[in-house]
């Protein structure tokens, strides 16, 4: 096949992993971007062992902007496919604590993968092809006490996404976005998920590069949180205030 | 958590940790004794331990394959199914492979698993160049054939430590298909003539009717396979020298009710199975799939037992006191009525070891739903079995008394000195270790 790279941004997190597995079964050579990249070694000889592609790593701190253009010059070739799969839950009543962990979060989930993912959108734009995929989440469809500042950077970053879209509609750019529901992965390892609700990183990837495949705009991986979320978000604002959920 | 083997019988509430690297690992064995986890496929609870389960899910890297030798270097976490899809097409094979593929490096090596060609090539163990074990204290130490750490741990149950790589050699293949051969053998007595005179087969097990009686007693489904080469092959499968496409997986969507498997549908399943075994006689040329693992098509296959669950029981017994004992526990299990569903018998060849359940002779697997009759019964089974010089897989355990275990094996007792003397005993146990005393 004509070789099509795949950036994954955030390639230490379960999920940006379980992508960059699917993509290299797939055949692609497989661009691995996180802070401490040599730290994935690993996983590079891992994947190269497995699926006989080639992986790069490559150092990327998405709370640096003013470094990523310099990290894209860096890559060996532009991707075709870039995945944002950078994501920092923090601590809800920390965030409410501290304005400084507040705004961590934020950046981490918003600020951070916009501005990449800006700059991803022009170089593809102005090449006329290529697939975005940002990683956002539910959390982001109605604002929950119990992590809102998680949701409101991810519902900027949703928002960030369906513009995109919306701009590079026939440019020959698409741009995806996943709303997992719960994925069992490192950052909600100790939770109590519940079963029917929750996903693992695996089954989350073969979903996601099949509904890039088919050029989707926006998938919920479970079709369960689809239902769950249109009932969430259409709950009467003067009912949703005084819920617990 | 609530926790069980493939079995799911028995269930504990387990803490269930899942170390990311070494560093973590050891602070989860600073906790307390424990017990390393792979993927779940050991039957009873070898790999339960109440207080401390540790999940080996996230060792799963592959780190080196060297294309001269066939050696694989691999963290203990990795499926065996993951060797196979990757390297069965540059022309690798597992040396030795259990029942199914869900299982991982580490299991393999910790059960030392055997395969349909274990008079041939013997376990799994003897394919091991050195495996990376973390012991007392958390040091990491390298072993091979012939140390005395090595030599315990392969079959130890990981009770002498977690695994965490091994260096294992694959078999090369010209491809993935094997050709088969099924020989019907009407009683117990032409299945063990087959066995005897199929010796220089690769693979051969045996599918066997538990509950026909009298002169019917112990007919069986011989299965011989040897690796096709690839100028053999009819052109329809020349296509695919790596095997046929992988076969949709079907799941078992819910616990069946107990009554479903009730004995006269059991027996008219083995009827059925063995007639149609009779008609398919001859040699044909399967993929390595159904041919090693038939099972694995039917995801969560362990559900069809239903709600409580099933207990396996599998034994060996000497060479010289096979046809005895056999016909002994065959008549044991038909007597009560409690239909196996699928009845495996296998030829051993010869093997010493520490402390690994294959010897020379027979080995009979039979699967039971749980039930108060059913593990009287098996109770029966083990007095058969140590009175014929017999010994259990623990692997498959998951009720076996203490004085049945060591009467039937005097190594259980030197493997608890080692492990009294070495002080692992505090520092690595299952709930089988316990309940058995080793």
């Amino acid at each position: 096949m004509t070789d099509q790279p795949v950036l994954i941004l955030g390639g230490r997190s379960d999920i940006g992993l379980a992508i960059a597995h699917r993509y290299a079964d797939l055949g692609h050579t497989v661009q691995l971007a996180a802070r401490n990249a040599q730290s994935l070694s690993q996983e590079k000889t891992d994947m190269e062992l497995r699926y006989g592609v080639t992986v790069s790593l490559h150092d990327f701190d998405v709370l640096a902007p003013d470094t990523h253009e310099a990290f894209l010059d860096g890559l060996p070739a532009l991707p075709q496919i870039a995945v944002c799969a950078v994501g920092y839950m923090g601590d809800q009543a920390e965030s409410q604590r501290d304005p400084a962990a507040a705004t961590l979060v934020m950046r981490s989930n918003f600020e951070g993968p916009a501005n990449i993912l800006a700059l991803l959108a022009n170089l593809f734009e102005a090449r006329g092809s290529g697939t975005l995929i940002g990683i956002s989440s539910v959390a982001g469809d109605r604002g929950r006490a119990t992590n809102y500042v998680y949701g409101a950077a991810k519902a900027g970053f949703t928002a960030f996404l369906s513009g995109l879209r919306n701009r590079l509609a026939g440019r020959g750019v698409h741009v995806l976005t996943v709303l997992p529901g719960f994925v069992a992965t490192r950052m909600t390892e100790g939770l109590d998920l519940p079963e029917k609700l929750t996903t693992d990183p695996e089954t989350l990837a073969v979903a996601v590069a099949r509904a890039a495949e088919k050029r989707r705009n926006v998938i919920y991986v479970k079709g369960v949180w689809a239902v769950v979320m249109l009932v969430i978000r259409n709950i009467p604002e003067a009912i949703f205030k005084k819920l617990s959920i | 958590m609530k926790l069980s083997g493939w079995g799911r019988y028995p269930v504990a509430d387990c803490r269930l940790s899942a170390p990311r690297d070494a560093v973590e690992l050891r602070a989860c064995l600073d906790a307390g004794p424990g017990i390393a986890r792979g993927n779940g496929r050991a039957y009873g609870d070898s790999a339960m331990n109440p207080s401390n389960t540790i999940s080996m899910r996230h060792f799963n890297h592959m780190i080196a394959f060297d294309p001269e030798t066939g050696q694989l270097i691999t963290e203990a976490g990795v499926i065996l199914g993951d060797v196979i899809r990757t390297f069965l097409p540059r022309g690798w094979f597992p040396p030795v492979t259990p029942g199914t593929k869900f299982v991982t490096i580490g299991g393999m090596i910790a059960a030392d698993v055997h395969g349909k060609n274990h008079h041939c090539d013997g376990s799994f163990g003897n394919f091991v160049d050195w495996i990376e074990v973390i012991g007392p204290g958390g040091e990491i130490r390298r072993t091979g054939p012939g140390e005395a750490l090595f030599e315990w741990t392969v079959g130890g149950m990981g009770l002498t430590g977690v695994i965490i790589r091994a260096a294992v050699r694959l078999t090369a293949v010209e491809t993935g298909w094997i050709r088969q051969r099924i020989l019907p053998a009407p009683t117990l007595a032409a299945t063990m003539d087959t066995f005897e005179t199929a010796q220089d087969a690769t693979y051969s097990v045996a599918w066997i009717d538990c509950l026909s009686t009298g002169a019917r007693q112990g007919r069986s489904l011989v299965m011989l396979g040897e690796h096709a080469a690839l100028d053999e092959l009819p052109p329809r499968a020349a296509r695919r020298p790596h095997g046929p496409p992988a076969r949709r997986a079907r799941t078992v969507p819910a616990d069946l009710p107990g009554f479903v498997l009730n004995r006269a549908a059991m027996r008219a399943f083995n009827a059925l199975y063995y007639r149609n075994g009779c008609r398919k006689a001859g040699t044909v040329h399967v993929g390595w799939d159904p041919f090693f693992y038939p099972l694995d098509s039917v995801l969560g296959w362990n559900r069809i037992y239903g709600r409580r669950g099933f207990v396996q029981f599998q034994c060996v017994l000497p060479l010289a006191e096979s046809y005895a004992g056999l016909s002994s526990l065959l008549d044991a299990v038909a007597a009560a009525g409690q239909g196996a569903f699928l009845s495996v018998l296998k030829r051993f060849g010869a093997q010493e070891s520490r402390f690994s359940f294959p010897m020379e002779g027979y080995t009979l697997a039979l699967d039971f739903p749980v039930s108060r009759r059913s593990l009287a019964m098996m109770e029966r089974l083990d007095e058969i079995t140590v009175a014929h010089g017999g010994r259990f897989y623990l692997a498959k355990d998951g009720r076996l008394k203490p004085n049945t275990l060591h009467s039937a094996d005097p190594r259980a007792a030197a493997f608890r000195a080692m492990r009294q003397d070495t002080g692992l005993v505090r520092e690595f146990s299952s709930r089988q270790s316990e309940r058995v005393q080793i």
